[in-house]
């Protein structure tokens, strides 16, 4: 293996463990300051145990989220040097932005949070989750104001073979980045929903707590079911516009190795041959294709073999096709998990509405493992959106391979690439085994930071700030 | 407006704030299997720093996106450069921040002791990982005139940047020590005392061991960027200070002077080096400066409007949390970690 196809595979690895983590983060905040708030308004010790309760599966998940971030952070520099010369005049502004606004609020919110139930009231503490969630997504904006910069440079200009920044406005305007931000801050947002409700889905088809997670349940359904239509719409724009940025991405993502006619159809599933380039058997779906990139009918959507001569008279001789098999199958699970959480979502409200739920143990059973979807769609769209970005690192501006740090010996980056998969690996198992756990023991059976009733007499009396 | 210089001094002080927060809860995770005897008492040590840490590495984690943003190339050059040195640090950070969280969620005797010393290892290794930074830094490295690193990984582990390493180190714990004797009840406090005064002595012979060897060693010697003058001297002198401070019983000085060496200290670095960020020991000219190294005007003039209009608030709600949890930690209450 090469420097680049190793300082590659290490990158992937490493974000992709990260944002496995982190919608659900942003997600399970934004559940813990609902709750929280609702708690608030009607102080009762239900409603304390369920905050304590998801607040523990929280922090775990919060731990590995932070410190996997960490290496992130310094990789630009340890793998990437020449990636991070070229552009780090505009790409390292939002990377700080994020650390100066966003990092320093939740990870100072939540200690406030944690170890704040008796020394502030309960209207502040309330307030710094959702300071917490706040943080979260504004880190997410930020790091996709740098993403979306590597999809579609704006607001730059070349100086001496360097990227440098001219318009900072044109960098936050960024077209892409208004369809980026809201598909995975949508995304992260059920993630943490589907989470909420499938744990209480869990202990509801078992029988136990069932005043307290009748609660969750209701708010994990229905911000899963609000938010997981909108990934959707969110998503169909995203792919309109990746048509129109990114067509190689969206040509490989479909396996179109030739354009399409005039009525462009969607396939359900393919045999994909990327050595003869041809897909031996599909299942079509008519004029969808052209929709999906177009909303009408009618339209041609170019393939692979044309954008090929397009690209290599534009930017010289090349292989400007990324990995077919990869997009075009990250793509299709993306979009089943879609369907699969937008219908599991609004059948659970449906049920809860009419209340008629705790009838259907097979429909709670199932939710439990729809907690599964939604992570699973974050990778996939993640892996689609940066492997059909190759060959470039920032899109036509520099490739992957011209931004690897040169003289880093490939030693070294066996060495990192082996230990940090090994421990990933092993927070991973233990991350589970802690969550497990946690949710064996249930709500109330753990040391709580103090006594219930005692919380609700200190309401009454003068808050300690 | 010399924007480079500014953010050279922004960089700074994020790194004095970083050196002197997570220095003390280094020092606190050090101390840990030290101070701590049974677990309960363990527990009342992690309380001390258990509202504070993360925030305090973000300071770190803000420093290193200020040098992406500001300098490019002094973060693809020092990065690429510490490779190793970076993916140790930065794996006992990640060991570290899921050891505070895990340790208390399973009461299992091994897990509890594992992690403990977990926490150990992971504040021991950034401490000493700094110091070696530090006096590479100063030293000057194989730098070649594409501004890449070109030695290996045992060209950084020179006799005088380990001195650095250990003198950073011992400087941490006893900073760690003296905030757990302002935290804790007796008898933690007792203890953390006793260490504070033996390590206080150890930490002066290897900090003023490695300033003589600075005269030797550093580049900077010769080629002042700015005369630090006195800093330094004021420096030495308040790590003098702490001793005597310690043995009146005066912790919160004592303390309030060992933060003070940490900010003088780091302040003497900066100001040796400017302009240069960099030193390359096989050419002059290969120098990496605050100019060379720079982000463009524009990006510089719109980051220095986000920092300075963000920093009071950061500060602000820091100090906020910091006085929430002014008092002491008792070894009655129940802990979360
Ligand atoms: C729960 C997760 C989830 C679900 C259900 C979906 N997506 Fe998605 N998708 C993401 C999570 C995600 C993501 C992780 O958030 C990505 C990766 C990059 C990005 O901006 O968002 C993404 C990217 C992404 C892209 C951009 C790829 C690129 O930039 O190369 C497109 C075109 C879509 N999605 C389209 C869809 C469509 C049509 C969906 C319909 C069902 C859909 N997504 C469901
Ligand atoms: C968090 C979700 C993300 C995931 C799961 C993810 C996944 C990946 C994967 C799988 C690759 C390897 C692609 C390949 O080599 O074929 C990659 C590359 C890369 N990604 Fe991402 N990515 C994420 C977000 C980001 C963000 C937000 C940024 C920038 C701020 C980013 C920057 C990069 C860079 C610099 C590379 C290396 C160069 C390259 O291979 O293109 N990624 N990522
Ligand atoms: C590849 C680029 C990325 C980098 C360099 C990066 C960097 C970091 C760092 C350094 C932290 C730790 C902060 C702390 O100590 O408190 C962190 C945590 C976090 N990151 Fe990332 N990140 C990346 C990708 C992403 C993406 C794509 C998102 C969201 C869309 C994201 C959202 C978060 C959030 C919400 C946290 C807080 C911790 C948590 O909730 O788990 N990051 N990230």
């Amino acid at each position: 293996m090469t420097n680049v196809g190793l300082a590659r595979l290490q990158f992937g690895v490493t974000t992709s463990y990260h944002f496995l983590i982190v919608p659900l983060t942003i997600g399970m905040a934004f559940q813990l300051a609902l709750l929280e708030t609702l708690y608030w308004r009607r102080p009762t010790s239900e409603g304390r145990q369920l905050l304590d309760f998801f607040g523990r599966l929280f922090l775990i998940n919060f731990a590995v989220g932070v410190v996997t971030g960490i290496l992130l952070e310094f990789e630009f520099g340890m793998n990437w040097s020449n990636y991070a010369r070229f552009v780090g005049d505009v790409f390292g502004a939002p990377l700080a932005i994020e650390a100066l606004v966003s990092f320093f609020m939740e990870s100072t919110f939540i200690a406030v949070w944690i170890f704040g139930w008796d020394r502030i009231s309960p209207r502040i503490h309330a307030w710094s989750m959702w300071l917490v969630a706040l943080g979260s997504s504004l880190s997410a904006f930020w790091i996709l104001v740098a993403n979306a910069f590597m999809q579609e440079p704006t607001g730059y200009r070349k100086v001496h073979g360097h990227a440098v920044m001219n318009n900072f406005l044109a960098l936050l305007g960024n077209p892409q980045l208004w369809v980026e931000f809201p598909h995975t801050e949508l995304a992260a947002l059920c993630t943490g929903a589907f989470f909420v409700a499938g744990i209480s889905a869990y202990y509801l088809q078992k029988g136990q707590y069932l005043n307290e997670f009748q609660q969750s349940f209701r708010t994990g359904i229905y911000v899963a079911a609000v938010t997981s239509i909108l990934v959707i719409v969110a998503g169909h724009e995203q792919a309109q516009h990746l048509a129109a940025i990114q067509p190689m991405n969206l040509a490989v993502s479909e396996a179109l190795w030739h354009t399409s006619s005039v009525h462009a159809s969607w396939t359900l599933a393919a045999w994909v041959d990327p050595v003869r380039q041809i897909n031996r058997f599909a299942v079509r779906i008519p004029y969808m294709l052209s929709i999906l990139a177009y909303n009408r009918l009618s339209g041609r959507v170019m393939g692979i073999d044309t954008l090929q001569h397009m690209y290599m008279r534009r930017y010289g001789p090349g292989w400007y096709v990324p990995p077919v098999l990869i997009t075009y199958w990250a793509f299709r699970f993306m979009i089943l998990m879609g369907l699969l959480m937008a219908f599991m979502a609004v059948k659970g409200v449906f049920l809860e509405r009419r209340k008629r739920l705790m009838k259907h143990p097979r429909f709670l059973k199932l939710m439990v493992y729809a907690v599964g979807l939604p992570l699973l769609g974050n990778l996939m769209g993640w892996v689609m959106a940066e492997v059909g970005r190759q060959p470039w690192v920032v899109y036509g501006l520099e490739t992957t391979v011209q931004g690897v740090s040169p003289t880093v010996p490939i030693v070294d980056v066996w060495m990192t690439f082996i230990g940090f998969t090994l421990l990933y690996g092993i927070l991973g198992v233990l991350d589970i085994y802690l969550l497990v756990k946690c949710i064996r023991l249930g709500p109330g059976t753990q040391e709580s930071p103090d006594d219930m009733g005692l919380m609700e007499v200190n309401r009454s009396e003068e808050p300690p700030l | 407006m010399n924007l480079p210089a500014l953010w050279f001094i922004l960089i700074g002080v994020l790194f004095v704030g970083y050196f002197f927060l997570e220095g003390f809860d280094y020092g606190v995770g050090m101390l840990l299997p030290f101070v701590g005897r049974t677990d309960d008492e363990r527990r009342a040590v992690l309380a001390t720093i258990g509202p504070v840490w993360d925030a305090n590495e973000v300071w770190l984690i803000t420093a290193g996106g200020a040098i992406f943003s500001a300098f490019p190339n002094w973060y693809a050059t020092l990065f690429s450069g510490f490779y190793l040195a970076l993916a140790l640090l930065i794996t006992a950070l990640i060991l570290r921040g899921v050891a505070l969280e895990f340790r208390s969620k399973d009461d299992g005797k091994w897990w509890r002791s594992l992690w403990d010393f977990v926490i150990w290892l992971g504040s021991t290794i950034p401490g000493f990982v700094w110091g070696v930074a530090m006096g590479n830094i100063l030293h000057g490295m194989p730098i070649n005139g594409h501004m890449d690193y070109i030695g290996g990984f045992f060209t950084l582990l020179n006799p005088y940047a380990l001195a650095g390493g250990c003198a950073t180190g011992l400087l941490f714990v006893l900073h760690g020590a003296l905030y757990l004797s302002l935290k804790t009840p007796s008898p933690l406090r007792e203890r953390s005392m006793r260490i504070a005064r033996k390590m206080s002595r150890l930490t002066m012979v290897a900090y003023f061991g490695f300033v003589v060897l600075s005269y030797f060693f550093a580049d900077f010697v010769n080629t002042f960027g700015i005369d630090p003058g006195p800093v330094p001297l004021l420096a030495g002198s308040s790590m003098v200070a702490v001793g005597f401070l310690l043995r009146s019983g005066l912790l919160g000085w004592a303390f309030a002077m060992t933060a003070l060496t940490i900010f003088l200290s780091t302040m003497s670095v900066f100001l040796a080096l400017y302009p240069r960020v960099i030193i390359s020991r096989l050419n002059p000219a290969w120098d990496l400066t605050v100019y060379n190294a720079a982000s463009n005007h524009y990006s510089l003039t719109v980051m220095s409007i986000v920092a300075i209009s963000a920093l009071p608030f950061v500060l602000a709600y820091q100090i906020w949390t910091y006085w929430i949890f002014r008092k002491r930690v008792s070894l009655h209450e129940t802990f979360h970690y």
